[in-house]
Parts: structure tokens; C-alpha cells; sequence
């Protein structure tokens, strides 16, 4: 099968570089499955998994946000965090949910609520793709 | 002249001094090497995002975002970038001088512009002259993670979407080579002018459209700008850092060489005397 190849990049560098089959994963606008020779496309993307599938073999990776960018011969993910599930800290991301949720108990509608919500949806997140490995 | 008690003194406490310089030294060499590597693993998502925003915002859909328009300018943002400790040479007061200079010939009252300053040498120079520092962070890790200043990148992006300044301009110490750093004025918002002339440029599908790509991309941009000079600016530092402690510990060897030198004269000064005074005493026995 024809593969793409495809690159996850991060301000504190490359995450994820390899040739895959298909690469699926949340944007904004709904899941989005790629493959080899897809029309290029730009479309920003939601905390979610990137799944990438080569053969019986699926990568997981844990976006915060970001973008998509298809061309013909290579699709790149460029978000200001991301993670392998492979090396997510399992007992941090735990943490992290606690703190987000004990945040947004004793929130006062201000935008820190707003920032907390989206810590804890990042966290969430992070231990699902944790335990998908 | 002194004492050969006084010299003594004097020669221990320059070597004690120097060998203070000559770890720093070492430790700001090997902060450098780290901070040149964090600089360099960036460039790659630096490179791509930028790739992706020009092509978009050159592209012909004719989308457009309040970032990409330059507005009548009323209020200035200076975004500085500085060090949290001294002894880095003319790291800091180069850049503060840039900044100053400039901003005195720019504007005429203080509330013509804010003040975005990082790191702790920059913001107490603002405020000791009475300019209104709008936000600062101060306390930077010297390997930074872009999660160490996006908060205050996402504020400094908010500022200009809020209309609280109308363009913004960053001040840092480019990093050219571990003897060279120059001070460097960049345009960061509005996204005014991109590079038009790669041609080649691959003309998108925009999912949903362009105008919600722009508004996830641009701020995302912006804030890369910053976390970008940030990076720059700290292995500048810890280059000037490391050239001003050599300096330092050359200074304080020279120093020590001429110390020695007068503690041997002395030291033979006094040895002479002392058998100067023996034959004479011997003489006046005789």
C-alpha cells in the first residue's frame, strides 16, 4: 500500500517523523482520514489523538490543538505541545486532571475557568491515549 | 609602598575571585552548547509554520484577519527581552540602550506605548523611568519550554487583538556566534509584510474555510515569534555570560602576574635591608 510521510512538529522539536499508510485524526470540523495523494489541505485540529496506521501497526499521539497541513507527499502536525503515547507520564497526566478539576470546582466564572476546562480536557486527553499503547 | 602582608592578601582574594569567574565560565559554556541545540531543534517548526502562514495569507482567496492589517497607531507595544541576572557583559544595557534611544525619538509621552518585558534587568529598568510595563515575566529557566511563556505570548497576542496597542515590536539579542550578539528590532505585529517570493507555493484546500484557519494560525504564529527570540536571546546571554566571565578571569590573571611581581620585589627590598642592617651592625662592633 502507498504511504505518506508524515511529521509531527513541536516548539521544543520533532515528535513524530516516519512513513505511514493513513493518518487520522479530529479537526475542528469533524474527524479527517488521510492517505497518500490527498488534495493539500490546511485545517486546524482539537485536543485529540492523531492515529497512524501503517500495516497492523498503529501509532498514537496526543495533540494539544494545533494544525494539519496535507501536500501531496508529505502531511505535517504542527502543535504548540504533543506527545507520544509512549512517553506520557501516566501518573503526571493524572495529577494534571486532578488539579484542572479541583480548579474548576471552586471556579468563579472568570477565564480561568476557561483555562482550567481546557487543562482538564488536555489531561483527559493525555490518559486515554496513555492506555490505548 | 605596600606591605608584603598587604600584597599577599590582595593576590589570594584576586585568585579566589577568578576561580569564582572560571566556573561561571564553564557553567555559562555548557548552558550555551544546551541553549544553542533548543535554538536549533526550533527551527524546524519556526520554518514550517511560517511556510504555512505565508502561503495562506499570499494565497488568493482574499481572506483576511485584523493581524494581517495595519490599523492607524495610536499606542506602540515594545516587547524587550532581557536577562534576570547581571554579569553578562553589555548583554543587557546594549539592548536597554537600543530601546531607550529608540523610544525617545518615537514618542513624545509615556502613554504613547507599553512595555513587555522579559526577564528581571528589563522590567526594573522600565519601571525605575516611570514607563507603564503592561506585562512581564520574569524568572525564565535558562533551557525554556515553550510552556513557560505562552501565557504571556497569548497575552501579548491579546493586547494587539484588543486594541490596547496597534503594532509591537521585539527587542532581542540576536545570537550570530558565541563572541557575536547583536541587538536586533523586529516587526512582530501587524503580520504586515511575507515573503512573496517563493512562487512555488502550493495552493490549499482550507478546512472549514480560511478566514477559522487563520484565526487558529495567526495567534499561533505570533506566539512562535516570541517563543522564537526568546530562545535567540537566551543563548546570546549565555554567550555574553561566558565571554564576559573569560574576560574576567584573564583580568584577574594579569592582575595576580603583576601582584606577584611586587611581592617578589618587596619581599627581596626587605631581605636586602635586613642584611644591609646585620654588616652594619657587625661593622659598628668591629
Amino acid at each position: 500500500m502507498k504511504t505518506i510521510k508524515v511529521n509531527v512538529v513541536t516548539p521544543d522539536g520533532p515528535v513524530y517523523d516516519a512513513e505511514v499508510e493513513m493518518v487520522s485524526t479530529k479537526a475542528k470540523s469533524g474527524e479527517l482520514g488521510i492517505m497518500a495523494g490527498h488534495v493539500p489541505t490546511v485545517a486546524p485540529l482539537t485536543i485529540g489523538a492523531v492515529r497512524l496506521k501503517n500495516g497492523s501497526n498503529t501509532d498514537y499521539v496526543a495533540v494539544n490543538g494545533g494544525f494539519l497541513e496535507v501536500r501531496p507527499d508529505v502531511v505535517t502536525i504542527l502543535a504548540q505541545s504533543a506527545e507520544r503515547a509512549e512517553t506520557i507520564d501516566l501518573a503526571r497526566a493524572q495529577a494534571a486532571k486532578a488539579r484542572a478539576e479541583q480548579r474548576l470546582q471552586n471556579n468563579d466564572g472568570s477565564n480561568d475557568a476557561k483555562r482550567a476546562d481546557l487543562a482538564l480536557k488536555r489531561a483527559i486527553n493525555r490518559i486515554q491515549i496513555a492506555e490505548m499503547r | 609602598m605596600a606591605s608584603l602582608r598587604d600584597i599577599k592578601s590582595r593576590i589570594t582574594s584576586t585568585k579566589k575571585t577568578s576561580q569564582i569567574t572560571k566556573a561561571m565560565q564553564m557553567v555559562s559554556a555548557s548552558k550555551m552548547n544546551r541553549a544553542e541545540a533548543n535554538a536549533k531543534a526550533y527551527v524546524p517548526y519556526m520554518d514550517k509554520i511560517q511556510e504555512v502562514v505565508s502561503s495562506i495569507a499570499n494565497g488568493s482567496t482574499g481572506a483576511s484577519h485584523p493581524m494581517l492589517v495595519s490599523r492607524p497607531v495610536k499606542k506602540t507595544g515594545y516587547l524587550v527581552i532581557t536577562s534576570d541576572r547581571g554579569l553578562a557583559g553589555a548583554y543587557n544595557s546594549s539592548i536597554l540602550r537600543h530601546v531607550h534611544k529608540t523610544i525617545l525619538e518615537r514618542h513624545k509621552s509615556n502613554d504613547e506605548f507599553v512595555i513587555i518585558a522579559i526577564g528581571r534587568v528589563g522590567r526594573d529598568f522600565f519601571v525605575s523611568r516611570n514607563m507603564h510595563v503592561e506585562l512581564e515575566v520574569t524568572g525564565v529557566p535558562d533551557q525554556p519550554s515553550f510552556a513557560d511563556i505562552s501565557s504571556l505570548a497569548k497575552s501579548t497576542v491579546n493586547l494587539y487583538l484588543n486594541e490596547l496597542c496597534d503594532e509591537l515590536y521585539m527587542y532581542y539579542n540576536h545570537y550570530v556566534s558565541p563572541i557575536q550578539q547583536d541587538v536586533t528590532e523586529t516587526q512582530v505585529l501587524p503580520l504586515a509584510d511575507f515573503n512573496t517570493s517563493n512562487a512555488a507555493m502550493t495552493s490549499y484546500e482550507f478546512e472549514p474555510n480560511a478566514e477559522e484557519i487563520l484565526e487558529v494560525l495567526l495567534p499561533q504564529y505570533a506566539e512562535s515569534l516570541i517563543y522564537g527570540a526568546l530562545l535567540d536571546g537566551k543563548a546570546s546571554e549565555h554567550s555574553a555570560r561566558m565571554t564576559a566571565m573569560k574576560n574576567a578571569t584573564d583580568n584577574a590573571k594579569e592582575l595576580i602576574d603583576s601582584l606577584s611581581l611586587q611581592y617578589n620585589r618587596a619581599r627581596q627590598a626587605a631581605i636586602t635591608q635586613e642584611i644591609t642592617e646585620i654588616v652594619g651592625g657587625a661593622a659598628a662592633l668591629e
